[in-house]
């Protein structure tokens, strides 16, 4: 490697970026875009949902039930007349569940007997039908605890359950998607910023006449990946600073970890568009596997919303192959758990060894070679 | 005019599948992903690693744990003996949660005082800690009812009698996949239309093109077909799919889902041949498609619910096609749903698709650089 040539073709590198505003757009302006939209937009607690109330008989007991449903933050409750409108507006979408206490509830009460209270819920959104369950046992029981306490009683049941979440102890699951989004949002960066960049110069012909210069194919890699990798560390820190002023999201780890391991992200993420754009030689290609084989992968397996933990366990290992489910791993627990060494150690290790397998390939199919 | 598209439209198919890559790109992915992505992509869980800190020498307490090891939901992957155990399990992700069991656990029991089962949490993935919580509920409300029963005591009055419509054991593949249709048409349709233009605005093509005597209209029309056909048949292996290998259920009708996928399919080609007819060189192009492309997947309800979203988020979506159509393909597999209860979800896409369609043929002239 001779640093004058390296110099001068990053400079050429630099300046072609500097004028065409769109990868300075993709570096600065999308990363900020995307976590603004999707800080604020991606949640997956549920909150108001809107809930039929069929009270067939009123009596104090279901007048009870009711409010504690209309003091509750979870629902947003619509009292209706009849079970069949209920189950119109469920058809309709209008509501997410039903409540319904038949016309002998406050019989049956009275009398010692069971009496039903009937929930529908839902199910074709079975993550959320599952949170309106929990919700409406939460009511339900605070209701028993109040009926019981009414009578002078104590609600007796046998074992509690008490629970503490470590880490995100107000189970904000904004915070841990917001780490996340770091992460998908980083992989589409570096894919976007170099996917283009070899085969650019395949298809414009500036490759072969790059390749009659002293330059070797080493120079020229290394030109492709330092400008944009210095571009993709300005998107990072960008994005890093709006998570935790702008998200609030706590970051408890320290600042080395963090970032050593978005260096090597990035340097991963880049050299994987690198790869694309060295193996199709023709943007038009570079451009169709960019869209496939990034956002896609970096989405679904990379632990970002779907616990990988959860995966059949053959799935579990192809997610070994998505990078950005390293660093989605490493940002989690670093934003919200702290240092923790054995994850860091080897999460980091799995990125540097998907960055030098990227760095082999590349240079293995970039040799000066023409068709 | 018929003879004029039909010739650009072959064209465009050469273009398109005349490259090895490009037909790689186009078959093996999607076939690689709904197989990849149907299994994967869930929210619930099974085999939850925990681990057990019982501190209480009595038979309750065992009692109560083997009910957690014998559940094909709970993996037990250790068993500690005291505070500073816990940290390390949790910390390094060898386990989701801890049950722990204070000493006085089998005493309180059976002298009819609150007995505590303490539940920790690994919050890094808060979802997933709130659903094991509620696994966690539900094997102590079967003990409870279990001990209550023996014992006496514990009278409830009143029972919720839950019954879930659509899909009565909530299994999340069954929301997750369907939607994974409307996804792969998503990217299928983009990846078709959205350097389409751009390439030959680079290359220099496209001024040819407006030069000959085609309208552009025709040109349009040319330039949407090969992604039109190219979006339905993925869509219909896609469902295939679905249907065949996943068994999620089929209840509505095919008319009304491919109704559906019709309109889906020209906003979604709108939307591409706009991003390619405003892009001057293909790396725009690709810039467009992505800066569409994750934030219609992730507004469009398909992981996280739109109710959830603040106000004028909410309002963005509207503008989203693929919001209107995953509840098209939701509620055709799940709920069976007639047109008459989807009817307001096709037009939205149909003024996207016109819209965006108008856009790009009137870019298409203006646009010289």
């Amino acid at each position: 490697m001779d640093i004058m040539r390296l110099r001068g073709l990053v400079r050429k590198e630099s300046r072609q970026i500097i004028r065409d505003p769109s990868s300075i757009g993709i570096a600065f302006f999308l990363p900020v875009l995307l976590l603004l939209i999707f800080g604020y937009g991606v949640s997956l607690d549920a909150r108001h949902v809107p809930l039929a109330l069929v009270v067939e008989k009123n009596s104090p007991q279901a007048m009870a039930l009711v409010s504690g449903f209309n003091q509750s933050d979870y629902f947003l409750p619509i009292p209706m007349r009849s079970i069949q409108q209920a189950e119109q507006a469920l058809m309709h979408r209008k509501v997410d569940g039903i409540i319904w206490l038949r016309h002998n509830f406050a019989r049956d009460l009275l009398t010692g007997g069971k009496a039903p209270i009937g929930v529908i819920v839902n199910g074709v959104d079975s993550n959320k039908a599952r949170l309106i369950e929990g919700y409406v046992t939460g009511v339900w029981f605070n209701w028993l605890e109040r009926m019981t306490g009414a009578q002078g009683r104590k609600l007796k049941v046998p074992v509690t359950v008490e629970h503490r979440v470590w880490f995100n102890a107000a189970v904000r699951s904004r915070d841990y998607l917001v780490p996340g989004l770091i992460a998908i949002i980083m992989t589409l960066i570096g894919a976007m910023l170099t996917s283009m960049v070899v085969a650019r110069e395949w298809e414009r012909g500036t490759m072969e006449a790059l390749m009659v210069t002293p330059v070797s194919m080493k120079e020229v890699i290394a030109s492709k990946i330092i400008p944009y990798f210095l571009l993709g560390m300005g998107g990072m820190l960008l994005s890093v600073l709006m998570a935790v002023f702008l998200f609030q999201v706590p970051l408890r780890g320290s600042m080395w970890p963090l970032i050593v391991s978005s260096s090597l992200f990035m340097f991963t993420a880049i050299n994987m568009g690198l790869l694309i754009s060295v193996a199709a030689k023709n943007q038009f290609v570079a451009g169709q596997i960019a869209i496939v084989i990034t956002f896609l992968p970096a989405f679904i397996l990379s632990g970002f919303v779907f616990d990988i933990r959860t995966m059949p366990v053959v799935i579990q290992w192809l997610t070994h192959l998505v990078a950005a489910r390293y660093f989605v791993d490493i940002l989690q627990t670093l934003f919200l758990a702290g240092d923790i060494w054995p994850l860091f150690l080897i999460n980091s290790v799995w990125l540097a060894v998907m960055a030098l397998f990227f760095l082999m390939i590349i240079k293995k199919k970039s040799r000066k070679l023409l068709e | 005019m018929l003879r004029k598209i039909f010739a650009l439209m072959k064209k465009e198919f050469r273009a398109i599948l005349k490259n090895k890559k490009t037909r790689m790109v186009l078959i093996i992915p999607p076939i690689a992903q709904i197989l990849v992505f149907g299994y994967s992509a869930s929210f619930d869980l099974n085999k939850v690693p925990f681990a057990i800190y019982n501190e209480d020498p009595g038979l309750a307490s065992r009692q109560l744990l083997a009910r957690f090891q014998g559940a094909e939901t709970f993996h037990l992957v250790a068993t500690i003996d005291h505070d500073d155990g816990i940290a390390p399990l949790i910390n390094e992700k060898k386990v989701m949660l801890v049950l722990h069991i204070g000493p006085d656990f089998t005493r309180n029991l059976s002298k009819g005082q609150p007995a505590k089962l303490q539940v920790i949490l690994d919050g890094r993935n808060s979802n997933s800690a709130m659903i094991s919580l509620n696994y966690v509920r539900t094997v102590v409300m079967g003990f409870n009812s279990h001990w209550a029963a023996l014992h006496g005591g514990h009278h409830v009055p009143a029972q919720l009698v839950v019954s879930s419509w659509f899909n009565s054991s909530l299994d999340s593949h069954w929301f997750i996949i369907p939607g994974i249709v409307a996804l792969l048409a998503l990217v299928v349709t983009l990846e078709v239309t959205a350097l389409s233009v751009a390439k030959e605005r680079e290359a220099g093509t496209f001024d040819q093109l407006l030069v000959t005597p085609m309208t552009p209209l025709e040109i349009l029309i040319g330039k949407s077909l090969p992604g039109f056909i190219i979006g339905f048949v993925e869509a219909t292996f896609i469902i295939t799919m679905t249907i065949l290998w996943f068994h999620v259920p089929f209840r509505g009708s095919f008319l009304v889902l491919y109704l559906g996928i019709f309109a889906f399919l020209l906003s979604a080609i709108g939307i591409g041949l706009m991003i390619s007819s405003i892009s001057v060189t293909q790396q725009q192009g690709l810039m467009g498609a992505f800066l569409f492309l994750v934030p219609a997947v992730i507004l469009s309800g398909f992981a996280t619910p739109i109710e959830n979203m603040p106000r004028f988020v909410q309002y963005i979506t509207y503008l989203n096609p693929m919001r209107y159509f995953l509840i098209i393909v939701r509620s055709s597999f799940l709920q069976g749903a007639s047109f008459d209860l989807l009817w307001n979800l096709y037009w939205p896409m149909v003024l996207i698709g016109i819209a965006t369609l108008t856009a790009a043929g009137m870019l298409f002239r203006n646009r010289m650089y």
